[in-house]
């Protein structure tokens, strides 16, 4: 296959950026996107250019690190799946493929692909955990626990703060994201003492940090490629509304 | 949101069924706006009742705009550099035209309260018989389209408002989400077809 790739190429976080064209043949189906970028960057880097930096891990779509807008789709064109995962089989030969990073003000860029995803850190903070002491990992069944929620918990836990629903939100906003970690806990017994607390000041972090104001407009559910669903961010608004309504607790 | 929006569309129904009495003639429906000022006479005087729903919907309607503009610049805010190519991948018609239907609906609703309201823009404008200022209305075209748009419009943005509501007031789960969607479209196909109802009927001659 030959595709022309058209990336947003950028030199630091206060330079200037611009959208570069480049011819890529013999591009393989059964390659991931991200080789055929590193297929791209040997041969800039043969040619004596600068390499196009993207930010990758895993590899296979667990750390959440690779995301870029594909076509002004976030993680490219295929549901639930990474940037990593994404096959070329799923391109045709001859197609023009536009490459952006994630754009939000909560996600500066550093260079090229690659953007801060910090603010996501910051959001952990301040409730992202739960304050019962763990100590070593305790019997199966020693708390149990509904399957149901089980169930929840577990599908709120495979976000990998990826930052795509931030990207293809039309606010910025990080709702999705936020909703899926205080999901998380606040559906388990452990999470309980906190979870009023964890809701009101994980959002509080979140609208300070410069993330936009939820609207429900849906365009961040279909875009994670973890299938984190827009009822998450249901179960985060009923938890913030009813510490509120109760006054039981107050942002810090 | 939720809440101004609520008490908007609350408002929005029953100005539907007040609407609906024209089907039974002038009679029925010039004697409804006179209903309306007579509800808690003993308590809140003449019209009283009709004064406490239009405070509290203006500033239902102010709080809402507030929000609005508050949310629109924290969109802006949030995403300074747009991207270059951009594609929207789900989200529903409704849901991408919240703010233009907002300034159509509010736009709209200037000329509406000018036309029937104050009477200054209607071809009749005798406030004393609103079944004639409607049928006068109603028969020109132009008035009808308008008010056709602005009503379509209307439907859209209670629509994905309805919705958005009870999301955020945190009233919808995985079981029941898909029941809810069906209820916002369902809310919303009836009460344009409500208000359509009237202009239809006036210019099919059901109404005279
Ligand atoms: S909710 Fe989905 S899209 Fe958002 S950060 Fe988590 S995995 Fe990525
Ligand atoms: S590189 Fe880890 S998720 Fe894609």
């Amino acid at each position: 296959m030959r595709l022309t790739l058209r990336v947003w190429r950028q030199a630091g976080p206060d330079e200037d950026g611009r959208l570069v064209d480049y011819a890529v043949d013999d591009v393989s189906p059964d390659m991931s996107f991200l080789e055929m970028l590193d297929v791209l960057n040997e041969r800039l880097v043969l040619d004596g250019e600068e390499p196009i930096a993207f930010d990758h891990d895993c590899r296979e779509g667990i750390c959440g690190m690779c995301g870029m807008m594909i076509n002004g789709v976030a993680h490219g064109p295929e549901r639930a799946t990474t940037t990593c995962q994404l096959h070329m089989r799923h391109f045709s030969d001859g197609d023009v493929v536009v490459i952006e990073p994630w754009r939000a003000r909560a996600f500066p860029v550093i260079r090229d692909l690659v953007v801060d995803r910090g603010a996501f850190d910051r959001i952990i903070e301040a409730g992202g955990y739960i304050t019962a002491p763990t100590g070593s990992a305790p019997d199966a069944h020693a708390i149990p626990i509904p399957k149901p929620d089980a169930d929840k918990a577990f599908e709120a836990a495979a976000c990998i703060g990826c930052g795509a629903c931030v990207a293809a939100c039309p606010n910025g906003s990080g709702m999705l994201f936020t909703a899926a970690k205080a999901t998380h806990l606040g559906l388990l017994p452990q999470g309980q003492p906190e979870r009023h607390s964890r809701a009101v000041d994980m959002l509080a972090t979140h609208d300070a940090l410069d993330f936009g104001g939820c609207t429900n407009a849906g365009e961040c559910a279909p875009a994670c490629p973890k299938g984190i669903p827009l009822e998450s961010i249901a179960r985060l608004n009923r938890d913030v509304l009813r510490a509120t309504v109760s006054g039981a607790h107050k942002p810090r | 949101m939720a809440v101004t929006g609520g008490a908007m569309f609350l408002f929005v129904i029953g100005h539907m069924a007040g609407n609906l009495k024209v089907l039974f003639g002038p009679e029925a429906f010039n004697e409804h706006p006179k209903w309306l000022r007579s509800i808690g006479e003993g308590l809140l005087g003449h019209g009283g009742f009709v004064w406490i729903a239009r405070v509290g919907l203006l500033l239902s309607l102010v709080l809402h705009m507030t929000a609005a503009i508050q949310l629109a610049r924290r969109a802006r805010t949030a995403r300074p550099a747009r991207y270059q190519h951009r594609r929207p991948v789900q989200g529903s018609y409704a849901a991408r035209t919240m703010r233009w239907g907002g300034v159509i609906i509010a736009l709209f609703l200037v000329y509406h309260l000018m036309d029937l309201t104050a009477g200054w823009l209607n071809p009749v404008g005798d406030l004393e018989n609103p079944y004639g200022n409607v049928t006068a209305d109603f028969r020109h075209w132009y008035v009808s389209l308008t008010y056709a748009v602005a009503i379509v419009t209307l439907g859209f943005h209670i629509r994905h408002g309805v919705w958005s509501a009870l999301q955020t007031l945190g009233a919808s789960n995985g079981a029941r989400q898909r029941v809810l969607r069906g209820v916002a479209l369902g809310v919303a196909v009836a009460i344009c077809a409500g208000f359509l109802a009237v202009p239809f009927s006036v210019l099919t001659g059901l109404v005279k």
